[in-house]
């Protein structure tokens, strides 16, 4: 028999397997979990709720799962966030009619952020672990320099619209919440060019095996920046709805950039690259936010949280390092 | 022709091997091979790549455990489970790439996992002082001495550093694989003075080369492996055409594809006037339409950088190149594909496969990395995935599904997957390496054919191959490098000795 023969045997009893990934069971068992405590959950004010508590860390994870694909991490994405919400009440100064250029503005520094981010990784090679570790650093010095520590002012209502309305009076869901909606554009349009483009499967080329692309002809560097600048835009976008939801804080983006790789994971992406789904990630998102209002019904306060948290990120990546030492060879 | 004799030249072998055998799935890397040495006696170990000399040695050395056979050192039956048994028991190798740690001291590295204690603390002078005296074999200060760190000697003196290693080790049997491979004509002199060193304390040294010359001027006694068998023995240096008979003389199979007729060979596409970087020198060059050009060589001749060279990965420095009749200048592989060049790499898990995406994916990335980024993923036309499963169709690429991750297929499989990717590109000019390198023998003549299918479609294809009879097989023509340059050309027809000699520079073997 030869090993060809056997390939073929051994993908054969692989594809016998379901292919649903499992992360779509555990989101289910939890929310079948937070229904027993919380039976109001089934009614349209309490899933969409839910939803749009889930939203900025969907869409953040939705950008991260590209840098992670194309083999990098981007820990940029929480001071982003707060420098997204400092930054913007510090430029509207209570003036509504700002809204719209401060917020292009904002877009305009993801981008710089993101470019900054994938040069230094593509030019300079620095270590993307390392290289945005020093641009969360630098961006929440900037955030706390920029509101003097404190921050003054408060988002106006229009800028706060994304985060915070909801659509009323719908036939049969009641409500729907505009951050859902924002959601749903940003998810579609992610998962379209993740899994439906040239672009994406080029993303997928280059944190396989970067060596090899490059002698494919892939345009390594294009790929990778660009990779960062949609994980900064999607921090941008997370900013908007965060300042929404819970008005100007100099931490509101604390922690996102680990709750993100976090969603990945849960996901199951490959941590080295090369591997990943947008919606498995957005189920991660899901899920953890799930675990996190189940702790709230609990009653546990926020420091085990963050442990849970923890926990749960080097069980999801020991877990996905196991199956992938088992894989079949 | 030593400085010194050995005391007893037929005294008995202080290594000997008994019919040793050892297999891989699906290749008998070594079949029930002897092979003995003696003290103070330098025996040449030679062979064709994929003979079973780095086998040989690995088993030796603990490595590899055999599947049969004894090992006797000293007249005593040893058996090495580990590496660290066999350097315990005396035996040291040299490997090509060094096993020393960059950035710690010569002393480090001689004493690493054996470091003296004092008194519970490093004994740091006694180090020192051995370090020395190891050094001191070499004669002359090298520029080395004990507090040097690693990184910051040549090649030549960390080479040092490993023999000093050895016989601090007090080794009795020192194995040097291709020492010379990275030294210049002084420092391969100054390295054969070691050797003759070493031969005068009573080591053995198994010394592998590919170069006639070092066996002429090194060995005392000389063993040929061909095909995982010892193809001949001598306990003197024979005539080099002799070693160099005993290496080849296989038959060629027939599975080689029809030579191109005179008529199919056009204009060249590909001109190097005077390329040069830092591996490669004046080379002089044409690749034509319609011609399988093959490239031979020993490790490090230069034929992998001259391949990575025209392909814009680690271009020409020097010289021009011409494509077409118009000079071009590729500075990245992408450059190169643009223009019509492409390379299907020698080492096919590092540079060629995307492991975990699908056989498809692994088909479609390089059209894709040239199609609008927005596009599709499925393509259109010409480069869609739907042609491509066409095309691998047509090439035979045995798989469960095209969408089942490319690591699950064969080596041959694979490597047609590799190829299929630029023929959607339609290229002038495909430079193959070691395109059969871990193919089964079906495919081989598979992708031999294909080669000349590519020819007969007016591209001019380069291949690089350390098989031999694979390169005097399928070529129309044939280009010996060495040390950097082409030194010969030959004809479809020419034999592996005529070869051989050139690729090794002993020259007045040719038959």
């Amino acid at each position: 028999m030869s090993s060809e023969t056997q390939d073929l045997n051994a993908v054969r009893a692989r594809r016998r397997l379901p292919r649903i990934n499992p992360i779509w069971f555990v989101l289910a068992a939890l929310i079948v979990a937070i229904i027993v405590y919380n039976p109001n959950f089934v009614q349209p004010v309490g899933y969409m709720n839910f939803l749009k508590r889930a939203a900025p860390l969907a869409i953040l994870a939705a950008g991260q799962i590209y840098v992670i694909v194309s083999g990098g991490f981007d820990l940029s994405v929480g001071s982003t966030i707060t420098l997204t919400v400092i930054g913007s009440s510090m430029l509207l100064n209570n003036n509504p009619d700002a809204t719209w250029w401060v917020i292009l503005l904002m877009y305009a520094m993801g981008l710089a952020i993101g470019l900054t981010n994938g040069l230094v990784v593509s030019i300079l090679k620095v270590p993307s672990l390392i290289a945005t570790l020093g641009m969360m650093i630098t961006l929440s010095g900037l955030a706390l320099m920029w509101s003097g520590g404190a921050p003054r002012g408060y988002l106006p209502e229009s800028f706060r619209y994304f985060g915070r309305a909801n659509i009323t009076d719908l036939p049969l869901i009641n409500i729907l919440p505009i951050s859902l909606i924002v959601l749903a554009v940003v998810v579609c349009l992610l998962w379209w060019l993740m899994h439906r483009t040239n672009y994406g499967r080029l993303v997928h080329a280059v944190g396989d095996n970067p060596r090899a692309a490059v002698l494919a002809g892939v345009p390594l560097m294009r790929v990778r920046v660009s990779a960062f600048v949609i994980s900064s835009l999607t921090a941008v976008t997370a900013g908007i709805l965060l300042g929404g939801f819970a008005g100007v804080s100099t931490d509101v983006g604390r922690g996102f950039e680990l709750q993100a790789i976090t969603a990945a994971v849960l996901g199951g992406a490959q941590l080295l690259g090369g591997r990943g789904s947008v919606s498995a990630t957005i189920a991660g998102a899901l899920t953890l936010t799930a675990i996190f209002t189940l702790l709230n019904f609990v009653g546990l306060p926020q420091p085990v949280r963050e442990v849970v948290q923890g926990l749960i990120l080097i069980s999801a990546v020991a877990y996905a390092m196991y199956r992938r030492r088992h894989a079949v060879h | 022709m030593s400085a010194v004799p050995p005391e007893n030249p037929q005294g008995p072998p202080v290594l000997e091997m008994h019919d040793v055998s050892k297999s891989f799935p699906g290749v008998k890397a070594l079949d029930r091979v002897s092979f003995h040495c003696r003290r103070g006696e330098v025996r040449a170990l030679v062979g064709e790549n994929g003979a079973g000399k780095s086998t040989l040695i690995k088993i030796l050395s603990g490595v590899y455990q055999a599947d049969e056979g004894t090992i006797l050192l000293g007249a005593k039956e040893v058996h090495f489970a580990h590496p660290v048994e066999s350097l315990a028991a005396g035996i040291s190798v040299i490997y090509q790439e060094f096993s020393l740690l960059p950035d710690r001291t010569v002393a480090d590295n001689i004493f690493l996992g054996r470091e003296p204690v004092r008194r519970g603390m490093l004994d740091r002078a006694r180090m020192w002082r051995e370090t020395q005296e190891s050094l001191s074999l070499f004669g002359a200060d090298h520029g080395i001495d004990p507090g040097s760190v690693i990184s910051e000697l040549g090649v030549a003196q960390q080479q040092m550093v490993e023999i000093a290693k050895a016989v601090s080790l007090e080794a009795r049997v020192v194995v040097m694989d291709e020492p010379t491979a990275a030294l210049d004509e002084n420092e391969c002199e100054v390295l054969f003075g070691i050797i003759e060193r070493l031969k005068a304390r009573g080591t053995a040294v198994i010394y592998i080369t590919h170069r006639m010359r070092e066996v002429d001027r090194l060995a005392d006694a000389v063993t040929v492996l061909k095909d995982g068998r010892v193809a001949a023995e001598f306990d003197h240096v024979p005539e080099a055409s002799l070693i160099i008979n005993a290496m080849v003389g296989r038959e060629l199979r027939d599975f080689y594809p029809p030579a191109a007729g005179a008529e199919e060979i056009g204009e060249a596409i590909l001109t190097v006037r005077g390329g040069g970087n830092d591996k490669l020198f004046s080379i002089d060059l044409e690749l034509k339409a319609g011609e399988i050009a093959g490239f031979a060589g020993i490790q490090g001749a230069g034929r992998t950088a001259l391949g990575r060279a025209l392909f814009g990965i680690e271009p020409f420095t020097r010289g021009a190149m011409i494509l077409e009749g118009k000079e071009v200048r590729f500075q990245s592989p992408r450059d190169a594909i643009r223009a019509g060049l492409t390379l299907v790499p020698g080492d096919r898990k590092a540079e060629g496969l995307l492991l975990m995406q699908s056989v498809t994916d692994n088909g479609m990335v390089s059209a894709r990395a040239f199609a609008r980024l927005l596009a599709g993923h499925g393509g259109s036309g010409r480069l869609s995935a739907q042609r491509m499963e066409e095309l691998f169709g047509q090439m035979e690429v045995r798989a469960a599904d095209y969408r089942q991750e490319i690591q699950f297929l064969s080596g041959g499989n694979q490597q047609k997957v590799v190829v299929a990717r630029w023929l959607s590109l339609a290229p002038k000019v495909l430079i193959f390496i070691e395109p059969t390198r871990g193919v089964d023998v079906n495919a081989k003549a598979g992708i031999y054919n294909l080669m000349r299918e590519l020819a007969r479609g007016g591209a001019a294809i380069m291949m690089i191959s350390s098989d031999l009879p694979e390169v005097l097989g399928v070529s129309d023509r044939i280009l010996v490098m060495r040390e950097g340059r082409i030194v010969a050309e030959h004809r479809r027809g020419v034999g592996e000795a005529t070869v051989m000699a050139d690729a090794t520079g002993h020259t007045e073997a040719a038959a």
